[in-house]
Parts: structure tokens; C-alpha cells; sequence
């Protein structure tokens, strides 16, 4: 077969064709993973909800974002905070905690870090159990370092990612007793009416 | 015969990472481990050997004028199409490498070789050329990924060969793929000469 | 077999050699090593010593094994000056095979690679320590504090860098309370690497240098005027940011500026050029100490620049004597 001539039409209708073709393709694969692109996500947010909370199996309501940017994802096992800290040695801190009915902390999850590979970047496991920074169990509220005179120790040569990392469990708590309050007094004005 | 010596000139004599010295944005970026060097390759040759193909049946219908954007739809294609699968299918994959999949549109060996190779030769022997090009790349991204993660962490393949607080965490970084891709093309270029 | 050999005029022979010279830097860089030995006892001894022998070692095993040359390079004096000077950036309680890896990096991969002196693009000591303090950020960053005695066990503590820094990221202009006086900072009762303690001792080894002609004085005074005024004016706009002469004696600033930025093979040959190239380390080393992830940012500053240096080369090419600069080619 001879090799189509570069003709104005030609040009239009092979762009045309190929591109529909294309198109057409894409639209069919995006139809067949959608549907577990979706199951994915839900999964991988679920997993470390669990994670956090040390549950296998539990029952997720529909999250509640504070004014504070604050997300709360309660659940049948406990509840779970996700908070931002923006003051982290390289930037925004991201955390998920979770915390029991009484309020302690159950485990965390660092979502989104951007701190110093080998230094700050250790967050992830230097706060869990049996590390040296350990704060499971612990009261959340006002959580600091050793050196600001707190009972948790910071991570080696990176003390400023850990007060952010402690700035965001102290706020997801502060973010967990401010939403317990509000339902109560919402609870009341209701009674009130 | 003539397809296997197509197949072999990319793994040595035309080898993209080594010889070629083309996408050098992947080969640095995502070889801090061996194992995800290994996927970035496959990944890629997927992608090539596809586009190989499509290409070369297709080249007549292509007038000249217009043949890179007729070639990037289908590149561009075929890379949606594969990250949405391994979106799906492979999320692990997808957390290692999921930045970079995107990038394989702009791989400049894609392109190079739908330019140099299949719009030239017929659809078997682009096959070959794809699979070969895409294997030389796929070896060179795992050997440098390999010695990244040896250097940096003291495995391989996720296999610990000494305890990790002895790797220098400079191997990891990005400027460590750089230190160990040109030590790794001058250690190529002396065996090839020898 | 002598052969004659005519070249252009004027011949006139200099007494410098790459040997004298070296040891010529070594010698300014004595008083502050017994200092760091003063102040921070064995340790700094013990680090001094292996990163010198490690350094002299790899240059005679590259030469030899790699290399297979027959010429001796290593009684030269620049591999001992690149290991005294690797050694000045180093904690004193760095582990042994940590300053090992050090060395190899700075002789084999900042040096040899490139084909031995004179041929390196980077400092073969500044090399090897940004490549430590990448990939050993924990041992590199735990600083013993000053008069504590040990090699092991000694007590760490902030240095006036991360003193400094920590001011800014709080935006709080008291932590600056905490640090030393300009005048302790000056004689050296501060935390830090070994060449981080005496300012006053670097200085005097600089002035050593510059009486003897081993370095002229435009690149330590361009870094050291252009860090003053441009953390002056920061000082000036906010008092979260130091004091200038704080911060020009603190940290690895005197060393840098007298003794790694001037070295001969990674600075660029005009006066001119060496200007521009002082003056671009002063304004990096000010950004990355302020808003950069590290604490430190002479260091990274003058690789920076050594980078730069060819380029710098090319656009200040000194005069050739006798050459008339024409002025209708230039148009």
C-alpha cells in the first residue's frame, strides 16, 4: 500500500480517526476500571483507619471536616483524626490518628510528609509502640518534647518535625473534643425548642 | 535470524540507558530500589512494544506532515490505558511509581523508536525492536536500582545483605542516581571495549 | 637528554609548587586543629587522624590499583590537606568507618574520578562531607558540646546554627537569647565540627596565607563582606534573623571562606571571577542557612559554585601579557 499523500483532508480526516480511535479505547478501559480504582481508594483509606484504631473489622460513618481543616472519620471501634500541620521542617505534615472512647491515642499514620529522608522522614515509625517516642495510650491534648519539658521524646536530631508531628495529634484531639461539644449543645438547643 | 539481531541490538549494542543515553527522567527518578527500577522498565516496554506495533501497521495510513501527533495519540494512548490498569490491578505499583507512569508519554524512547524504527520496518520486526530496546532498558533500570538500594540500604530486592544504618542514605537520594549512573556507563563502556 | 625548549617571554620562574603550597595550608590550619584537640580532647584527635591516614591511604591505593600509575602523588600534601580538612568538617564523635566512607568518597569519587589534582571539579573535602551529611544525617547533625572531653560518650547539644535556624522557623526573635556571645563565638566556646570552633584561629591561619601569597584576599573577603551585609539587612528588616556577626563567626564560615572556597583547582583563576564566585557563595550560604532544609549552608554553597567555576572561567579570562584588547572584535 502506497503512503497517503500529505493533502489537507488527509491530514484532517487521519488526526480525526485517530483520534476517536483513541478515544474510544480509552473511554472502554476507563469503564472497566473504574469500578476498582474506586474500591481502592476506599480500601487504602479504610486500612489505615483500622490501622490507627488496631481494629480488623470495623464500620466507618461519613467523615466530618472541621472548620480547622480538621477530618474525623467516626467509627464503631473508635474514632479516627486526620490533621494538616503546616510548619513541619520541610512543609505540610499530614497525620491520621486514632483515638479511643476515653480519648487516648490508639496509633497514627503519617499520610503526607516532606521531611528529611533519614531525619524527620523517621515520624512514621518513631512515635509507635515500642519505639523510642512511643504515644500510644498516651492522653493527647498536650503532648511535647522532652526538651519543651513533655514526656515524649523527639526523634534524633529533629525536634522541629516532632513538635509539628505532636502539633497535629494535639490538634486532632482538639478537633475530637470540640465536635463532642458541639453535638451536646447542639443536643440541647434542640431540647430547648 | 534477522529479528533476533534486531532483538539483541537493544539490549547491548543500542542499549537506551547505556549507549542511547534517552529518558533519562524515569532512569534517574525511579531506581531508589531494584524493584521498582524492574517495574518502571516493564512498565515502559509494555508500552513500547504496543506502540511499536500499532505504529508500524498504521505507518502508510499516516501522511508525513502529521505523523509526531498521530504518534503521541497513540503513545499518550496506550500510557492512560496502562496507568488506569495498574491503578486497578496493581496499587502497590501504583504508590512506588504512580508519579512516573505518566512521564513514560514523554520517554524519549518511545517516540525515538516509533520514529527510527517502526515507521521504517514491518510489525514483526517492530515487535522485536520493542521488546529488545524495552529489555536493554528494563536490565540497565534494575542494575541501577540494585546498586542504589545495595549502596543506600544495604539490600537487594528487598533481601537485607548488612544491617541498614550502615547504607549511605545518599544512594536513595536523587543525587546518588546520578554518582552511580555514570560509574555504571564508564564500568559499561570499559567491557564493551574489552 | 636535555632538549631545548624556546617559549614566549617573559621568563620568569616562580618558587611555588603544588608541594609547598599544600603543606603552606596545612601549616595555617595547625592553630585551629590544636584548638579543636583543646576543645573537644580525643575525640577530635581520633577524627583528625584516621580521616588524614584514610584519605593518604585511598589516594596511594587508587593511584596504584586503579589507575596503575607509577608516579607517587600522595607525598604532594593534597591528599593530607583534603583528610585535615574533611576532618574540620566532622563532629568529633563521628564513628571510625563512617570517616573511612568519607574519605573514600572524597579521594575516589571527588578526585580520582576526574583524574586526580587539578583535574577535580569539586572539593574533594567539601565533596566527601555534603555526601556524609546526606546519607549519615543523624551522626553528622549530633554535635558534641565544646569542652566535653570524650571520644563515645559525650553529651550533645544545639549548635548557634540550629539555634539560629530554629528563630526563623518559630518566628520568634527570643530563641536568639540562647546563643553565645560574638565573643565566645569568636574564640571558639561553641558546639560544632572540629573547624567550627575557633573563627579567631582560622582567621590567623588566613592571614598566614595571605602574607605568604598562598591565596589572595578577594574570595574570603567577598564571602565574608557579602554574608555581613546581606544578613545585616535581613537583621535590619526582622529581628527573627541573627545578628550578622554572629552568624559570620558561627558555623563552618571561616573555614569555607579561607580555606575550602580558595582552593586553586575548584576556584576560578581571575581576580574578577573570584569576586563574582565570592560573592555568589556569600548570598547562597545566607539562603540556605535562613529557608534551607540544613542547618549549614557554606558547604553547599561553595559546591555550588565550584560548579560554576569553568563558566565563570570563560566569561573572566585574565589578559594574556601583551595582549591588546580589541575593541573592534568586541563590537
Amino acid at each position: 500500500m502506497k503512503k497517503l499523500e500529505s493533502t489537507l483532508p488527509n491530514m484532517v480526516i487521519v488526526l480525526t480517526l485517530i483520534a476517536v480511535v483513541a478515544g474510544l479505547a480509552l473511554g472502554y478501559v476507563n469503564s472497566i476500571t473504574a469500578g476498582p480504582i474506586e474500591e481502592i481508594k476506599k480500601q487504602q483509606l479504610a486500612d489505615g483507619i483500622k490501622a490507627v484504631l488496631n481494629a480488623d473489622e470495623l464500620q466507618v460513618a461519613e467523615p466530618q471536616t472541621r472548620d480547622n481543616g480538621a477530618v474525623i472519620y467516626y467509627t464503631d471501634k473508635g474514632t479516627a483524626v486526620q490533621t494538616t500541620d503546616p510548619n513541619g521542617f520541610g512543609g505540610k505534615l499530614t497525620v491520621l490518628v486514632g483515638f479511643n472512647e476515653e480519648g487516648l491515642i490508639q496509633g497514627y499514620r503519617v499520610l503526607e510528609t516532606a521531611e528529611t529522608p533519614g531525619l524527620g522522614a523517621k515520624a512514621g515509625e518513631w512515635f509507635q509502640k515500642g519505639q523510642k517516642g512511643d504515644i500510644i495510650g498516651k492522653q493527647a491534648g498536650n503532648l511535647t518534647v522532652s526538651k519543651d519539658g513533655g514526656e515524649v521524646d523527639a526523634i534524633t536530631a529533629s525536634t522541629i518535625t516532632s513538635r509539628a508531628f505532636l502539633r497535629c495529634v494535639n490538634a486532632a484531639y482538639a478537633a475530637l473534643s470540640e465536635a463532642k461539644t458541639d453535638a451536646q449543645t447542639g443536643a440541647t438547643t434542640q431540647i430547648d425548642n | 535470524m534477522n529479528n533476533i539481531k534486531v532483538f539483541l541490538n537493544g539490549l547491548i549494542k543500542e542499549n537506551p540507558t547505556f549507549v542511547l543515553l534517552l529518558g533519562m527522567c524515569p532512569t534517574l527518578g525511579t531506581t531508589s530500589s531494584a524493584i521498582n527500577g524492574m517495574s518502571m522498565g516493564l512498565a515502559t516496554m509494555a508500552v513500547l512494544v504496543f506502540s511499536n506495533l500499532i505504529i508500524a501497521l498504521i505507518k502508510n495510513l499516516i501522511p508525513d506532515m502529521v505523523r509526531i501527533p498521530c504518534y503521541i495519540v497513540v503513545i499518550a494512548s496506550l500510557v492512560t490505558i496502562l496507568q488506569m490498569l495498574i491503578k486497578a490491578y496493581a496499587p502497590a505499583v501504583d504508590a512506588a511509581l504512580g508519579l512516573f507512569i505518566p512521564l513514560i508519554v514523554v520517554n524519549c524512547i518511545i517516540l525515538g523508536r516509533a520514529e527510527a524504527f517502526a515507521a521504517k520496518n514491518g510489525a514483526i520486526p517492530s515487535i522485536f525492536d520493542g521488546l529488545g530496546i524495552g529489555l536493554g532498558f528494563t536490565w540497565a533500570l534494575t542494575l541501577l536500582g540494585a546498586c542504589r538500594e545495595f549502596l543506600g540500604t544495604g539490600k537487594v530486592f528487598g533481601l537485607t545483605c548488612f544491617p541498614e544504618e550502615y547504607g549511605a542514605l545518599l544512594f536513595v537520594l536523587a543525587p546518588g542516581a546520578f554518582i552511580v549512573l555514570g560509574y555504571l556507563i564508564a564500568v559499561f563502556n570499559k567491557l564493551k571495549k574489552a | 637528554m636535555n632538549k631545548l625548549i624556546v617559549s614566549l617571554s617573559p621568563h620568569v620562574h616562580g618558587s611555588d609548587s603544588v608541594k609547598k603550597n599544600m603543606y603552606g595550608v596545612c601549616l595555617a590550619l595547625l592553630p585551629a586543629m590544636l584548638a579543636s584537640f583543646y576543645f573537644f580532647g580525643l575525640g577530635a584527635a581520633v577524627v583528625m587522624l584516621s580521616s588524614v591516614a584514610a584519605c593518604v591511604f585511598f589516594e596511594w591505593a587508587i593511584t596504584k590499583f586503579i589507575l596503575k600509575q607509577q608516579r607517587l602523588t600522595i607525598l604532594d600534601g593534597s591528599a593530607v590537606l583534603t583528610g585535615m580538612l574533611l576532618a574540620f568538617n566532622l563532629p568529633s564523635n563521628l564513628p571510625i568507618w563512617i570517616i573511612v566512607l568519607g574519605a573514600l568518597f572524597a579521594i575516589g569519587v571527588g578526585k580520582m574520578t576526574f583524574g586526580g589534582l587539578g583535574q577535580n571539579i569539586f572539593n574533594p573535602a567539601l565533596a566527601g562531607r555534603v555526601f556524609l551529611l546526606i546519607s549519615f544525617p543523624v551522626q553528622m547533625t549530633t554535635w558534641p558540646v565544646s569542652g566535653d572531653l570524650d571520644y563515645i560518650d559525650v553529651t550533645t547539644g544545639a549548635t548557634p546554627l540550629s539555634i539560629m535556624q530554629k528563630a526563623i522557623l518559630e518566628k520568634n526573635p527570643s530563641v536568639l537569647n540562647d546563643l553565645p556571645s560574638s565573643i565566645d563565638m569568636l574564640i571558639g566556646q561553641t558546639g560544632g565540627s572540629l573547624g567550627e570552633v575557633s573563627a579567631l584561629l582560622l582567621l590567623l591561619g588566613c592571614i598566614f596565607m595571605l602574607c605568604k601569597k598562598i591565596i589572595t584576599w578577594h574570595i574570603p573577603v567577598s564571602i565574608i563582606a557579602t554574608v555581613f551585609v546581606f544578613a545585616g539587612l535581613l537583621h535590619l528588616a526582622n529581628p527573627i534573623y541573627a545578628n550578622p556577626l554572629q552568624v559570620i563567626f558561627s558555623g563552618g564560615l571561616m573555614l569555607g571562606a579561607c580555606f575550602m572556597a580558595t582552593d586553586y583547582v575548584t576556584s576560578p583563576m581571575s581576580h574578577k571571577g573570584q569576586l563574582i564566585y565570592g560573592v555568589c557563595i556569600g548570598l547562597l550560604t545566607v539562603i540556605i542557612r535562613n529557608w534551607g532544609a540544613y542547618p549549614e549552608g557554606m558547604s553547599f554553597a561553595i559546591i555550588i559554585m565550584n560548579a560554576f567555576t569553568p563558566l565563570i572561567n570563560t566569561y573572566c579570562k585574565p589578559t594574556r601579557f601583551g595582549e591588546i584588547v580589541k575593541k573592534e572584535a568586541a563590537k
